[in-house]
This record gives structure tokens, sequence and C-alpha cells, in this order.
């Protein structure tokens, strides 16, 4: 008969040879040879933490009372693992790309490294996975009593005791496995390794307590399947929904556990042993279910009524005096709860430090956070440390508190379905861009908070934590708040009832609230690359550049990382810039690789919020940096279309400014012109008045002075007329409001008729006219009174000025075929060439003697030649003054 | 009296109205017609007043007068000057180039008298 202290002393043997594996698998791993710890098959047998003590003990119970239906919990994950290999493989890829340390770090991180949604998502996982770990601590304290009572029957064990040691015991190994490398996200090489040989260990007692049961009691194949068709357990007693119920659970579960994230997820080395697991952990699934049902079948037969079936295992080899058998038994259930238990320990630890106690270190601490305080190392792994302590401590609390009164399997489901909830929120993650973090909280709270109340609660059983009234007729007697009866739902099993509305409620909520909220930046960028993180390889981007410090990114990475290894980090990225020496630019690459690093050992919202704290001395959100861009944006667009406009506008003010300086310029012109005409009045009427007033004033002037004064009167009015006339004259024809009176008339006729009329005013000099009277025989059909008016003027002007003493006009006349031309060249000293340009412009006078003209004449000529069809222009190089009119016979 | 006047005037008429008014009144009067010799002719008669138009052949009664005050001081030479452009900015003009009177044609003979007088009383 085993004693117990014997029993003892092969439990410490046995957990001697963990810290062994464990040991010497650290060793190989921090010498290099990872080789044979990344066989496929390591993983595989890693992930059979979903193998815990209640399987191992609990499924024989369930058999026992239920039948087939413990096949459920194994072939959820067994689905999962065939069928849902494509979701775990995502999973993976995403842990790897994003340095993700725990499933409360995958849902933060996705929703924009949402800390509040972390910590929703651990205390979860604690509350969740706490009356598990009691689970695991009672099934062993149970396989210690039987052993006890085995060997000194009436003699009683001090379970909490037991417990307490056990507790103690699983956090020294883990605190000692699970904490010796900061980095969370690394592989945690020991542990993997000490859980992988636990899980042959207790397949191994599993399969031969089956195999004695079958051919050892049961006689044979043949007849363990009699002795079962007997019982009748083997029977498909199918209820639908419970299996379909449980299945899912199992399956979401599997998924869902922050331990089965650790072992799928955060320990894998590599996704391509998920190939390999896909196949043979369903195998390993499939032994370990194999001798369930007989077990139970042959236990329920040989054993007392009344006897415990979770503890067949143990029971019948010792009932039957197979103690050997019943140790290596006792040694599987003890392997089943302490892999999970430190596994369980690790993932809640990293996710309770990372979460919770960092951000809260980081906000209280004194100084400077991150870069200049203390060593955050040491921080760093005391408040893992911490954590695994107290998860184990709340463990071991939970389990005194409830007593171990509880059914096994009933514990496990109520767990299973608390860490279901976050399935809801980690598909739509993965899957679905819209889910947005409000979502995702109201969806997670909305379950947790159903769980807690329809599952949770109620297991403590009546009068602990919910009285007895309540479960019966509902808080406050409203029946349809029952716990077991939601909304009127009754005759359902409660599993099954607390199941259906938490997910459900979970899921609706989750996806009504993403809809209706909107996704910051950042939630969308974070989003995209979980989404579709096959299609990115690089993550986003979450740094700008900047003012960080290299020098203090260092201090701060040193403190997490290690010395060493944060310097070869640094010296990589420097070198992958292209830069020699230790330090890179805090590029924006840089940056997120470092907090991807750092992400690594405190998480993902921690990290980001340690380097904000040196880049900007704040947080910089990418949040920020996106509505920077955004409004960057904005202010390209608006500020392309100012461009524009300016550029409009600025063609506009050049077009204004030409037009300004024309009008400036016809400015100058007319005020020259009014100037001009000004003088040109004023001049005559001065005289006007003053012999006027001279008249008017002197009394006794002579008659012949009278006359003389009153003659200059008459003088200067006559000329203030004939200017009046001029001007008037010329602002029609400059106007273009001239009416051309057309007439067929001879050429002789007119030039005879200006001739008559400028000899007529006999005031001015005597001028000699040679004429060609032959030529002149041309009819013309133009204005004839237009064209007499240029005549009268040239001739006039060569009466005025033409200073020979016996001044001579010949007027020239030659006729091609349409046209006519006229020359008007006198034997004066004619005009100098620099003016001979100028003569045609208004008021333009050349000589200096007064001429009692205003300057208007040959502007007035230019102008009515013009109208006519015709040119005038200077005849130069001729023996005196010369004009050239050149006139078109007819005007069309 | 005795006091002379040279006037310096383009147009024939004005130059006879002006020389009889002065003349009435006792002046000597002197004239010249053009803009080219006018400082010179200034300079070697020195005359109590200098009547000066400012449309004159050959060079503006602006340019003369400018020309004059390099020598002559306003107290040394009163000028009168006399203009048919009778906007703001030719008075401008005249009272930099140092005139004396200013008056805008046509003008009342009395007007003209008066100020002469006052030039040389001045």
């Amino acid at each position: 008969m085993t004693t117990l202290n014997a029993l003892i002393a092969v439990c410490l043997c046995y957990v001697a040879l963990l810290f062994v594996v464990a040991f010497v698998a650290e060793r190989s791993a921090a010498q290099g040879r990872v080789a044979w710890l990344r066989y496929p098959m390591v993983y595989t047998l890693s992930l059979s933490i979903y193998c815990t003590a209640w399987t191992f003990y609990g499924a024989v119970g369930n058999a026992a009372r239920s039948g087939l239906e413990y096949l459920t919990i194994y072939l959820g994950p067994s689905l999962v693992m065939v069928g849902w290999w494509w979701i775990l493989r995502k999973l993976v890829r995403i842990g790897r790309s994003q340095r993700i340390t725990s499933i409360a770090d995958l849902i933060s991180s996705r929703f924009g490294k949402s800390n509040l949604l972390a910590i929703c998502v651990t205390i979860l996982a604690v509350v969740g996975t706490t009356p598990y770990i009691a689970l695991q601590l009672q099934s062993v304290t149970l396989s210690f009593e039987v052993f006890a009572e085995a060997a000194n029957p009436g003699q009683s064990l001090t379970h909490n005791a037991t417990a307490l040691y056990l507790a103690m015991g699983l956090a020294l190994f883990t605190v000692v496995f699970g904490t010796r490398n900061l980095d969370a996200n690394e592989r945690h090489h020991g542990v993997v390794m000490a859980i992988a040989v636990e899980a042959v260990v207790k397949l191994l007692a599993l399969m031969a307590v089956g195999v004695f049961v079958v051919w050892g009691v049961g006689g044979g194949v043949a007849d363990t399947l009699q002795r079962i068709d007997a019982s009748g357990l083997g029977e498909w007693q199918v209820s639908g929904g419970r299996w379909a119920g449980l299945m899912f659970l199992s399956a979401a579960a599997f998924l869902c556990l922050p331990r089965m994230f650790q072992v799928l997820v955060v320990e894998n080395d590599d996704e391509n042993h998920l190939r390999t697991a896909s196949w043979a952990f369903p195998m390993y699934m499939m032994l370990m279910s194999l001798f369930v049902l007989p077990i139970a079948v042959v236990g329920l037969e040989l054993m007392p009524e009344g006897a415990n079936p979770d503890t067949f295992v143990l029971t019948v080899p010792l009932s039957q005096g197979a103690d050997v058998l019943a140790v290596l038994s006792f040694l599987g259930g003890f392997s089943s709860a302490t892999s999970m238990v430190i596994v369980a320990a690790i993932a809640l630890s990293t996710m309770v430090s990372n979460h919770i106690v960092m951000p809260i270190w980081l906000r209280v601490a004194p100084g400077e956070g991150a870069s200049v305080s203390g060593d955050v190392r040491h921080v760093v792994m005391l408040a893992r440390r911490m954590s695994i302590a107290g998860i184990l401590f709340l463990g071991y609390l939970y389990y005194s508190l409830s007593g171990g009164g509880t059914a096994l399997s009933t514990i496990g489901l109520v767990s299973f379905t608390g860490v279901a909830q976050v399935l809801p929120v980690m598909l739509g993650g993965i899957f679905w861009r819209g889910a947005t973090r409000v979502g995702a909280l109201a969806g997670l709270c909305t379950g947790f908070a159903i769980w807690l109340y329809t599952s949770f609660l109620p297991s403590f059983g009546p009068g602990h934590f919910m009285s007895g009234d309540i479960v019966a007729f509902g808080p406050l007697g409203l029946g349809w708040l029952r716990p077991h009866a939601l909304f009127g739902i009754e005759g359902m099993d409660p599993l099954l009832h607390a199941l259906l509305w938490s997910i459900s409620l979970n899921t609706l909520v989750f996806i009504a609230v993403s809809i209706a909220s909107f996704p910051s930046p950042l939630e969308r960028l974070q989003g995209a690359q979980f989404v579709n993180v096959f299609q990115h390889s690089v993550g986003a981007r979450g740094w700008s550049a900047g003012v960080a410090q290299s020098e203090d990114l260092m201090i701060m990475a040193q403190r997490i990382l290690g010395a060493r290894e944060a310097q070869a980090l640094f010296t990589r990225e420097a070198a992958g810039q292209g830069r020699g020496g230790q330090l890179p630019d805090p590029s924006p690459d840089f940056l997120q690789t470092l907090e991807r690093e750092l992400a690594g050992s405190v998480g993902a919202a921690t990290a980001h919020a340690m380097i904000g704290q040196i880049v900007g001395g704040a947080a910089v959100s990418v949040e920020d940096l996106m509505a920077v861009a955004d409004e960057t944006a904005q202010m390209m667009e608006y500020s392309s279309r100012l461009e524009a406009q300016s550029e409009e506008l600025s063609q506009t003010a050049g077009k204004l400014r030409e037009a300004n300086e024309k009008l400036t310029r016809l400015s100058v012109q007319k005020d020259a012109f009014l100037s001009q005409i000004s003088h040109e009045l004023r001049t005559p009427m001065t005289s006007i008045r003053a012999f006027s007033e001279i008249l008017r004033d002197s009394d006794g002037l002579p008659p012949e002075d009278q006359t003389k004064y009153a003659s200059i009167i008459h003088d200067e009015a006559i000329r203030l007329t004939r200017l009046l006339d001029d001007l008037l004259d010329l602002s029609v024809l400059e106007n273009g409001q001239v009416n051309l009176n057309l007439r067929r008339g001879s050429l002789r006729d007119v030039l005879e008729r200006a001739v008559a009329a400028a000899v007529a005013d006999d005031s001015q000099g005597v001028i000699e006219l040679r004429r060609d009277t032959v030529a002149e025989d041309i009819t013309l059909y133009t204005d004839l009174d237009r064209l007499s008016q240029v005549f009268i003027n040239l001739i006039s002007n060569a009466r005025k000025y033409c200073d020979a003493v016996d001044a001579v006009l010949e007027i020239r006349v030659q006729s091609g075929n349409d046209t006519v031309i006229l020359d008007f060249i006198d034997n004066g000293t004619g005009i100098a060439p620099e003016a001979q340009d100028v003569i045609f412009e208004k008021f333009s006078r050349v000589s200096d003697q007064k001429a009692g003209g205003a300057g208007l004449g040959l502007a007035i000529c230019r102008q009515i030649v013009t109208r006519l069809g015709g040119k005038i222009d200077y005849l130069p190089g001729q023996q005196g003054a010369a004009f050239r009119v050149v006139l078109p016979m007819a005007i069309d | 009296m005795g006091k002379t006047v040279l006037l310096i005037e383009d147009e024939p008429n004005i130059i006879e109205a002006i020389s009889f008014i002065l003349s009435r009144d006792g002046w000597t009067v002197d004239t010249h017609s053009n803009g080219h010799d006018a400082v010179e002719v200034v300079m070697g008669r020195r005359p109590d007043v200098l009547i000066l138009d400012v449309m004159l052949p050959g060079k503006s009664g602006y340019e003369i007068l400018s020309e004059l005050r390099g020598s002559l001081s306003p107290k040394d030479l009163p000028v009168l000057m006399l203009t048919a452009r009778g906007q703001s900015k030719d008075r401008e003009l005249a009272e930099r180039s140092g005139v004396n009177r200013f008056m805008t044609k046509p003008f009342a003979n009395a007007e003209v008298l008066e100020a002469v007088r006052s030039l040389v009383v001045a």
C-alpha cells in the first residue's frame, strides 16, 4: 500500500524532473540549440494543456453520469483544429506580426491599442480562469485524499493545507520558469518542454489505466463492450441542443482560454506547426477519450454505490491493488493540473502586469516615467511575479470559499462560458473591419454581465453570492429576471441557457454598437492590419519622427529589454538605416519596430505610452497624427484652391494693371490735350478781354486806335470760332461719327473750289499756284466737301508757312487704275526731318512764328483722308514742304 | 517813375494790350517774343519787373525762371507769370520755379497793373 509520504516523494521527484527538463530546455535555447525544441510535435503536445485534471478525472465522472456527452469536450477542439485551422493560422500570423503577448493584448491592439478593453478582457479572463485553477487544486487534493483514505481509512486530510502547499509550489515553478525572460512574447522553451513531457505522462497514465481496465478487469475488448452495452451509457442519448451547445462551448474555449491562446499563438514558433497539430492533436484527443467510457462502466460496476465517479481513474486501480498503476494515474492527473495552472498563471500574469499593473505604475510613478525613473525591468518582473502569486492565491481562495463541493465538470463549463465571451469580439476583430472599440467594449460587458448573473454567481450554490430566492423567483420577485430562466424562457438546461443568452446578446450588442459607432483612425489602421494580416507584412505607422531622442529611447529600451539586447537592436536598426554607431535615427519605422519589441515585454498599450512619453513628452497617438494628416490634407486642398484662385487673381491683376496703365496713358494724353485746348482758347480770349477793357475804360482814345483794337477783337473772335469748329470737327472725325456725303464729281472742280476758298482770306501771304488741269480731269466718287476741306488746309498751310520770297505751290496729280495721287509741293525750306511725323499730331506747330492756327489742321486732314479710304503723308526729299495724298477713285 | 518792365510774350495782340496798359501808367515797357535767348535778354536789361509767359517758342517760362533764379532772388527780380494753362499743377510748377506773382489768362487789365505795382513796392 502506497503511503501518503511515498506519494509525496513521488510527486517531488516528478516535479524535480520537470525542473530538470525545463532547465535543460532553457539552457539549450539560451545557447541557440533550439532545433529540437521546435519540433512540431512539441507544439502539438503543448496544446494538450487543454486536457486538464478536469478532463483527466472529470471525463470519466461525466461519462458515468451522462454517458457519451463527455465526447463533446473533445470534439469541440478537434473540430477547431480540423475545420477552423484557418482561424488559428490567422491568429498565429497576427500574433507574430504584432508581437501579441496575450489574448487581452490581441483585443486591445486590434481596437486601437485600447487599454480599457485590455483591462476588461483581463478581468474577464481572471474571473473566468480562477474557478478553473481552483478546480485543479481541488482535483489534486481529491486525489491525495483518495490515497490517504486507501492507506489510512478514517484519517482525514486537511484539504486546505494540501491545496495551499500545492498552490505555493506551482507559483514557485511558474515564477522560476515563467518569468525568466522579460519578453513575454519570447517562447518559454523550458515551460513548453515541461508541458510536452506532462502531456505524454498524462496520456500514458490514462491509457495504462484504460488497458488495465479493459484487459485486466473487464476481460478483454468484447467483454468490455458487452458491459458497456449493458450499462446503457454507450447509447446515444443525444440531446441535440446540449450537444451542439457543449461542442460550441468547448470549441470557443479552445480559442479563447488565456492558457490556450498562450500555447497556440504566443508560444508558437512556426506557423507550419499548425499543420502537424491539425491532425496530431485530434489524434491525441481521441486517445485521451478512448478509454473513458470503459473506465466509467467498469468503475460503476466495481465501486460501491455512491462512490465519486470523478476519482474512478484512481480508485479502480487501487481497489484492484494495482498501486503502481494508481500512482502513475495520480501522476497523470497531477500533470494535467500543474501544466494547466502553470500556463494559465503565465498567461494571466502577463495580462495583469501589462494591462493593469504597468499602466497604473506608469501613471503614478514619480518623476518622468519610463525614461528617467527607476528600473522598469525590475518593476515589470516584480509585477509579473506578484501577479502569478496573486492569481494562484485567488484560485486557492475560490477553492476554499466554494468548499470544493461542486462537481468538477460543472465548474469547468462555467469557466468555459465565461472565457467564451471573448469569442465574438476576437472573431469580429480579425474578420470584420467594421468592428469598433466601443462595440467590442459593449459586447464584452454585456456578455460578461449576463454570464456573471446566469452562470458564475449561481455556481457558488444558493446562499453564497446569490440567495436561493433570487434563483427561484428572480430579483425583487421579477420572474422574468430569474438567472436560469431569463426573459421567461424556462425548462432549459442552465448552462445552455446562460451560453445562449450571454453569447447571443454579446454578439448582437457588439455588432449593433460597432455599426452605430465610428472607429478612430488608429482602430481603422489596426483593423485593416488584423483583418488583412496576410496582405500586410509590415505594421501600421505608429509614430511620427521628429524630436525623439535616440539616447532616451536607448535608456528606456535597456531597462526593459536588458542592455545587451537593446544595444543589439539599436545597432541593427542603425545599420539598417545605413548609419554607423549605436543610435539610429528616430524614424517612424524604427520607433514602430522598437514599440513592437517593447510590446513583447510590456504590452502594446504600455509600449505605446512609454515611447509616447519620450517622443513627445506625452503620448502622440496615431489618432492625433491622423487628425493632423486629415487637416493637412484639407489644408493642402484648400491651399491648392487658393493657389488657383491667386493665379487667377494675379492674371486679373495683370490685366487690370495693363488697363490701368493704358488709362493712365490716356489720362495723361487727355490732360495734355485739355491743357492745350485751354491754352488755345485762353490766348485769343485774353486779347479780346484786354482790348475790350481798354476800349471801355479809356476815354479819348484816338479813333485809329479804337478801330485797330476793335479789329483785333474781331480777328481773335474769328480765331476762336475757327478753333472751336476745328475741335468739333476733329472730335466727330475721331469718334467715327462722321457721315460721308458721297457724290460723283471731278477732281478739278474740287481743287478749283479749294483754291478759291484758301485764297479768299487775303490776310495771309501770297502764293503762286501751279496746276496740271489736264491731269486733274478725273472723276471721283467720294465726299467731295471733305476732300475740299483737306485741299484748303494744305493750300492755306503753304500760304502761311512757305518762307520763299516768291512762294510757289505746285499741285501734281497722277492717276493709276483705282487710285489717284496728289502731291502738294512748295519751294520753301520745308519741314525738319524730326518734325515730319509730329506735324500730323494735334496742336503741333513747328515754326516759331505765330500763324493763327491752333495746330489742328493736319490732324483733321489725316482723319478725313483716312475716312475717305486713303492716306496723307509728308513727302520727304522734295524742294520744299511736300505732302502726298493718295485716294481711291471711288469709295465702295 | 521811369520803372522798367520787361514783357516776354509771343502773342502779338497780348504784347500790344499789356504794353498799352503799363505805358499808360507810366512804365517803360520792353518786349521780347521768344524763349531761346530770354535769359540773356533779362540779364542784359535788368528790368524792375519781369512779366513772363509760359508757352514760349524755344524755352518754357518755367525753365527761364529757374535759370534766372540761379543768380537773381525774388527780391532782385520780381516776376509776374502769366499763363493760359490755368490748372493747379501749373501754379505749383510756377511757385517751385520761384515766381513772385502768378496770374492766369485772360486777366483784368487792372489786376495786371496792380500786380506790377505791388511787385515794385515790395
